[in-house]
C-alpha cells in the first residue's frame, strides 16, 4: 500500500523556559529531562521526534501524562513554536507561514477537538457548530445548513438551539466533533477528545469516531493516556514518554514486540485476546494436507477464535482473505500470543 | 537661642544663616510665645523637639519653613494651572455639555414621559414585573414628597457620569489585560484614585476649572466611579477560560474577531458587576460633588447640615437611599439575567 505522508514532523525540539536555544544545547548532548531541570530550570517538552502521520489514517500518540502528547500535538498547529526542528504539511514547511497564511492554514487544513470541549458558553450548539465558518465569514443563515447536517450526524437533532451548558458531557462532545466536521478540514487533531467522558460513553463516541473515518477518511491525530483506546482507533500508533517517542509503528506489532520496558508495563494487563487479531499471530504457509477446524477471518481476534473452538487446543484454524486462504492458526500458536511478556511468538508475522 | 543652633555653627553655616535673617511670616506658635514672653528654649532633652524645618529655622533664619512648602507647592500648581487649562478646557467641554443637557433633558421633560421611559428601561434591562413595580413605586413617593426634580437631577449625573466611565473604563480595562506592561503601569494610578479621600482630589479640581462648570463635579465622579469597571473589564477577560481561548486560536480566530467574540461576551458578567459598582460609586461622589455645585439630593443633605435642617436633611438622605437601591437592585438584576444565560 503506498501511503502518502499528510504530515511530516522531523527532529522536532521543545524546551520551555527563558532561554531554550542554550537549552537546547545540552539536551543534544544527551542531558535528560530531570537534570535539565535541576541544573538549567528548563522543561523538556519534546525531544527528537520523528513522526510521519499517513493521510486517511488515524494516528494514536499515547503517553502517562505529562509525556509532552499536548505539546507534541499543539505543534502541528503551531498554539506552540518549537525550539527546534521541521513540521511540513503535504510537503510545504509549516513553520515558514506568516501570521495570516498560518490562520489560513488553522481555518481550513486542520481542525480541532479538546479535552474539556472548549464550546463557547454564549453561543447555541447551532453556533458553536458553525464556528469555523462564521470566523471565515458567514452569517448563521449560511452555515445554517451545513451545521444542522453534521449535528444530525453526530447525533444531536433537535438540540441545535440549547446551549453547551444545557448538555451532558458526551453530547458537548459530539457538539465539539461537529464544529471540527463542520469547518470541512483534512486533518482533526484530538487532544484527549473522549477522557473525559464516562467509559460507557467514552466507548459510543469511539464508535461514532470509527463510524465517521469510515465514511470520511480524514487524517486524525488522536491523543490519548489510555491503552485500549489507542488500540480499538489507531492505525499508527506512537508511544511517549518524557517526550521521546520509545516506539511507534503498528499496534499489533508493539503489542507483540514492545521494545521498552515501559511499554510491557503499559500492556500488561490489558485484555489481549480482544486486541490482537489473527493476521498478527496467524503462520503464513497453508498446509493443504491438514484437516482444518474452520475458516477464520484475519481481522477476526483472538477473543471469536477462543469461542470458536469451544476449548479444544488442538484445533488448527485456516485464515481466509476475500475467501482465498491465506494462512492458517493453531490454538497453540494462539494460547502463546495470549502470553503477556515481552517475548513474542516465532511465528510473528511482521 | 534656639536648640539646633549648636548644630549650624559645627557645620560652618552661621554665615549663610544670618543672610537669610530677613522677616518671614510669623507663625501662630511664634506669636504665642512671643506674647506670653517665654523663649523657645528647651529646659531639658526631655523637651527636645524633632529636628523639623520649622524648629531648625528657629536656629537658622535661611533654612525654609515647612509652610514655605505648602506655598510653594501652591505657586507651582498656580504656574502650570494656566497652561493646563488651556489644554484641558477644550477637552473637558463636551462634559459640561452633556451633564447641562441631560439635567435641562431630565428636568423639563414631564413627569408623565420621564417616569414611563424608566420603567420601560428597568424591564427591558431586568425582565422582572416586581422590579418594575418597585422602582414606580418608589419615584412616585419622592415626586409626592416633592423630591421629584432633586432626584432627577441626581440620576441625570450619575447616567451620564457612568455612561462615560464605561465609555472610557472598558476600553482601558481591555488594554490592561493584553499587555503586562500596561497593567503594571496602570495599576497604581487605580490604587490611587481608590484610595485619595474623594474631598482630596476635588482640591486641584477647584483651581483648575470654575465651580460655575458643571465639569468640575463631572470630572471628580468620573475620576472616582471608573476604578471598578477597570479594574473587572481587565479581571474578567485574564479569567477568560483558556481553553476556550486556545479554541478560537486554533480555529484561525483573528485577535479582533477573538475579542469580540470570546473575551468580551465571556467577560460580561465581571464586566457588569464593574459597572454595578461604578454606579453605585457615582452615587457616593454625587453627594459629596454637592460641595462643588454638583445639584440633586446632595445639596439638600448639605442644606441640612449647615442650616441645621434635620427634617431636610434626612429626607434627602432618605431619597439617596432609595435611588440606591433602586441602581443596584436594577444593575444586579440585569447582571443576573447575563449570569443565567451563561453559566457553564
Ligand atoms: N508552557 C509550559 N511551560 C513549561 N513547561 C510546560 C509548558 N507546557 C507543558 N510543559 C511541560 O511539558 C511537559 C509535557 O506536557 P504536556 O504536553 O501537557 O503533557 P501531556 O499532554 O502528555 O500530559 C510537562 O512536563 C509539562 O510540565
Ligand atoms: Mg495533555
Amino acid at each position: 500500500m503506498a501511503d502518502d505522508i499528510k504530515i511530516s514532523i522531523k527532529n522536532l525540539y521543545k524546551i520551555f523556559g527563558p532561554t531554550p536555544d542554550v537549552a537546547l544545547e545540552h539536551v543534544k548532548q544527551g542531558m535528560n529531562k530531570a537534570d535539565l531541570l535541576d541544573q538549567h530550570n528548563h522543561v523538556l517538552g519534546l525531544r527528537d521526534i520523528n513522526v510521519d502521520i499517513l493521510d486517511g489514517k488515524i494516528t494514536v500518540i499515547m503517553g502517562l501524562s505529562g509525556s509532552g502528547k499536548s505539546t507534541l500535538i499543539r505543534h502541528l498547529n503551531r498554539l506552540i513554536e518549537p525550539t527546534a526542528g521541521e513540521i511540513q504539511l503535504n510537503g510545504e514547511d509549516v513553520l515558514e507561514l506568516k501570521e495570516g497564511q498560518l490562520r489560513q492554514l488553522r481555518r481550513e487544513q486542520m481542525s480541532m477537538v479538546f479535552q474539556k470541549f472548549a464550546l463557547l458558553p454564549h453561543k447555541t450548539v447551532l453556533e458553536n457548530a458553525g464556528m469555523a465558518l462564521n470566523i471565515r465569514g458567514s452569517s448563521v443563515a449560511d452555515f445554517e445548513s451545513e451545521a444542522v447536517k453534521w449535528l444530525a450526524r453526530v447525533g444531536l437533532e433537535g438540540n441545535e438551539n440549547q446551549f453547551p451548558h444545557q448538555l451532558s458531557g458526551g453530547m458537548q462532545q459530539r457538539v465539539g466533533i461537529a464544529r471540527a466536521l463542520v469547518s470541512n478540514s483534512p486533518v482533526m487533531l484530538m487532544d484527549e477528545a473522549f477522557s473525559a467522558l464516562d467509559p460507557l460513553i467514552r466507548s459510543d463516541m469511539q464508535d461514532l469516531l470509527l463510524e465517521l473515518q469510515g465514511e470520511l477518511q480524514k487524517t486524525i491525530v488522536f491523543i490519548t493516556h489510555d491503552l485500549d483506546e489507542a488500540l480499538k482507533l489507531s492505525d499508527h500508533l506512537v508511544i511517549l514518554k518524557d517526550g521521546e517517542v520509545v516506539q511507534q509503528g503498528d499496534p499489533q506489532d508493539i503489542l507483540l514486540n514492545p521494545n521498552d520496558p515501559y511499554i510491557v508495563a503499559f500492556i500488561n494487563d490489558i485484555n489481549r485476546a480482544r486486541v490482537l487479531r489473527v493476521r498478527s499471530v496467524m503462520n503464513r504457509t497453508v498446509d493443504n494436507d491438514v484437516d482444518y477446524a474452520g475458516d477464520l477471518l484475519e481481522n477476526d481476534n483472538l477473543e471469536t477464535v477462543l469461542s470458536r473452538s469451544g476449548g479444544d487446543l488442538d484445533k488448527v484454524f485456516r485464515v481466509v482473505r476475500n475467501g482465498e486462504a491465506v494462512g492458517s492458526l493453531s490454538m497453540k500458536e494462539l494460547t502463546l500470543a495470549l502470553v503477556p511478556t515481552g517475548e513474542p511468538t516465532e511465528e510473528t508475522a511482521a | 537661642m534656639a536648640t539646633y543652633d549648636s548644630l549650624f555653627s559645627a557645620l560652618g553655616l552661621k554665615q549663610w544663616c544670618a543672610e537669610g535673617k530677613a522677616d518671614g511670616p510669623m507663625s501662630m506658635a511664634d506669636l504665642l510665645n512671643k506674647a506670653s514672653g517665654k523663649s523657645a528654649e528647651p529646659e531639658s532633652l526631655w523637651d527636645l523637639p524633632f529636628p523639623s524645618m520649622d524648629a531648625l529655622n528657629d536656629s537658622c533664619a535661611a533654612f525654609p519653613k515647612s509652610r514655605e512648602l505648602t506655598q510653594g507647592l501652591e505657586q507651582g500648581f498656580l504656574a502650570i494651572k494656566d497652561n493646563l487649562s488651556l489644554v484641558l478646557d477644550p477637552i473637558t467641554q463636551p462634559l459640561s455639555w452633556s451633564l447641562d443637557g441631560a439635567l435641562y433633558g431630565m428636568i423639563n421633560t414631564p413627569w408623565w414621559i420621564v417616569i414611563p421611559i424608566m420603567l420601560a428601561v428597568v424591564f427591558l434591562v431586568t425582565k422582572s414585573w416586581k422590579l418594575v413595580v418597585f422602582v414606580g413605586a418608589s419615584l412616585c413617593l419622592l415626586a409626592f414628597i416633592d423630591y421629584y426634580v432633586y432626584a432627577m437631577q441626581t440620576l441625570a449625573i450619575i447616567f451620564v457620569c457612568a455612561f462615560l466611565c464605561v465609555l472610557f473604563g472598558v476600553p482601558i480595562g481591555i488594554a490592561m489585560s493584553r499587555s503586562n506592561t500596561m497593567q503594571r503601569l496602570t495599576i497604581p494610578v487605580l490604587d490611587m484614585l481608590q484610595t485619595l479621600p474623594p474631598f482630596v482630589y476635588l482640591i486641584p479640581l477647584i483651581f483648575l476649572f470654575s465651580v460655575t462648570e458643571s465639569k468640575l463635579y463631572g470630572i471628580a465622579i468620573i475620576l472616582y466611579a471608573i476604578v471598578p469597571v477597570v479594574r473587572l473589564t481587565n479581571l474578567g477577560i485574564r479569567l477568560v477560560d483558556k481553553d476556550v481561548i486556545e479554541a478560537a486560536d486554533a480555529f484561525g480566530m483573528t485577535p479582533r474577531q477573538k475579542l469580540f467574540k470570546v473575551q468580551i461576551p465571556l467577560a460580561l458578567p465581571n464586566i457588569m458587576a464593574g459597572v454595578n459598582q461604578t454606579i453605585m460609586m457615582s452615587l457616593a461622589m454625587v453627594v459629596i460633588a454637592s460641595l462643588v455645585s454638583a445639584p440633586g439630593l446632595g445639596v439638600l443633605v448639605l442644606r441640612g447640615i449647615r442650616n441645621l435642617d434635620l427634617g431636610v436633611g434626612l429626607i434627602a438622605g432618605f431619597g439617596i437611599v432609595i435611588l440606591a437601591v433602586i441602581l443596584d437592585r436594577v444593575t444586579k438584576a440585569s447582571l443576573a439575567r447575563i449570569n443565567a444565560s451563561q453559566n457553564q
